[in-house]
């Protein structure tokens, strides 16, 4: 995200910015795909046992944290039941993912675009309580403002970066391969049947965010913020308290 | 009253709801696919070589105190083997049941029960990883399959183990299950031929008299009711090729993940 003012004449008063680095734009659609089938797959093996526990072992003798029912069929990849098939799907975007998200990630480091972009400054966090007012009256900043995330967006995108590696983590700790080679992913997740259990509340969660974020871009002008992430430039609107 | 921004709300969410069905028979479509399949089926390689990296050759899996185990281990695939062979070793107490081992060996064996509980043995309360999801954790004690595989002397182009069993899961001519592992698993210290669960002989739905523990693959690598264990170059010719009963019907051959 650099704010530079694109070449090229806007509306009066409409400013074209240049808003997503070209990495970003693609690694985001790349990830949206992965995590869409993730997500479809996952829920295919889920349902080979729709029951969750806590801690090192379960089963079906075992108490369960939570039992559910099958998901439908317009959840899953394949749509019939086939865990083969959706494990083959999970591993190979499973892989895709990860290599996506290093790019990302790399590219976030040293491009400074996290640093610049993603950590709120000092002025956000001290106007944190208004900006979560004015989000909840779906009233999104003009002017310079929209130039640069808002202390909930830049939040919310931290979080979901964290909920992503959480994802990875807790993928690989159901691995009894992994467990071996890295006792630790057990005590950190607190067993393979925790790790399961959180891989699926964070899957959710990451859901939720998805759903909170198009409600964002709906609410902010879809136009523009899907061209923003396909060709790179966003158009700021004036802020009508602004004096030109 | 629709303003431009209702239209194009409009026109994102029908986009967003035509892309979904695009996707759903797509993806059933490409499921159907031995192309696309194949080329899906690359990260089970990418999954193996990755994890054999960083597994230590001998690491252990992690092991379990007794106040650990699972109060009911849930049995999975055949309970009772109902081929005529099985049912009268059975009824004699597999008195008469011993183990082969053949293939690429220099010695074949032929071993009783009474004669593989006299060899040294390993005990080790592991976590078993069913591919469905659910563990189970369970004590076992056996013989260490290497020691065997010492015993009878593996011939040079030796590369994999087979292990053939006497259950008939997919029921008919093709039905009998099988497994394979190679030497990197069939060596492991954790890798034993388990008669004895929780202190107790091998229950008939774990698959008595013998079955194999693989403590770092998942648990459709362990087969029960083993009869006969061979030596192998390749299993391109048994079975259906794969490796394995739920490798022929797609799972992956390594089942680390």
């Amino acid at each position: 995200m650099t704010a530079e003012v694109a070449s090229g004449t806007a509306p009066a008063g409409r400013e074209v910015i240049k808003r997503h680095a070209l990495i970003t734009r693609v690694t985001h659609w790349i990830n949206l795909i992965c995590l869409t089938v993730l997500l479809m797959s996952g829920l295919q093996i889920f349902n080979a046992h729709p029951h969750l526990y806590w801690g090192l072992k379960g089963a079906n003798f075992d108490p369960a944290l939570l039992s559910l029912q099958k998901f439908p069929k317009w959840a899953t990849i394949p749509s019939w039941q086939d865990l083969s098939t959706g494990r083959l799907w999970h591993f190979f975007f499973a892989w895709l993912f990860v290599a996506n998200g290093l790019v990302y990630l790399i590219h976030g480091v040293f491009s400074g675009h996290f640093r610049r972009d993603l950590k709120p400054t000092r002025d956000q966090l001290a106007g944190f309580r208004q900006t979560v007012l004015h989000h909840l009256r779906l009233k999104f900043p003009k002017g310079e403002e929209a130039k640069r995330y808002n202390v909930l967006q830049k939040l919310a995108y931290i979080v979901v970066l964290v909920l992503l590696v959480l994802m990875l983590l807790t993928g690989l700790t159901m691995s009894p391969a992994m467990d071996t080679a890295a006792p630790w992913l057990l005590t950190v997740f607190g067993g393979r049947q925790s790790a399961r259990t959180l891989h699926f509340i964070f899957a959710f969660s990451i859901v939720g965010f998805v759903i909170i974020h198009l409600i964002a871009v709906l609410g902010a002008g879809p136009i523009n913020e899907i061209r923003s992430m396909i060709t790179g430039r966003y158009v700021v609107k004036p802020d009508p308290g602004d004096k030109p | 009253m629709s303003g431009p921004r209702d239209i194009s709300r409009r026109m994102a969410l029908a986009g967003a709801a035509g892309a979904g069905g695009l996707l759903l028979s797509g993806c059933d479509r490409l499921s159907r696919s031995a192309s696309f399949r194949r080329v899906l089926a690359m990260a089970e390689r990418w999954n193996m070589r990755a994890q054999r990296l960083i597994l230590p050759s001998q690491g252990l899996a992690p092991e379990f105190r007794p106040s650990e185990v699972s109060p009911i281990f849930k049995a999975n695939g055949s309970f009772n083997p109902s081929t005529d062979e099985y049912k009268s070793l059975r009824d004699g107490g597999f008195a008469d049941w011993r183990l082969q081992v053949h293939g690429l060996v220099a010695h074949p064996l032929s071993l009783s029960l009474d004669e593989l509980k006299a060899l040294p043995s390993r005990s080790q309360i592991t976590r078993h990883d069913c591919v469905e999801g659910w563990s189970a954790i369970g004590g076992w004690t056996g013989v260490p399959l290497g020691m065997i595989l010492r015993a009878a002397e593996l011939q040079p182009a030796a590369r994999y183990v087979v292990f053939h069993c006497a259950d008939n899961l997919g029921g008919g001519a093709n039905g009998l299950y099988y497994e394979s592992i190679d030497m990197k698993d069939a060596l492991h210290p954790q890798t034993i031929l388990a008669y004895a669960m929780n202190g107790k002989p091998l229950p008939i739905s774990h698959g008595a008299p013998l079955r194999v523990r693989v403590e770092r693959q998942l648990g459709y690598k362990m087969a029960k009711y083993i009869m006969r264990i061979e030596v192998v170059d390749s299993f391109a010719r048994i079975g259906q090729g794969k490796g394995g009963f739920w490798e022929d019907r797609g799972y992956a051959w390594y089942a680390g993940i």
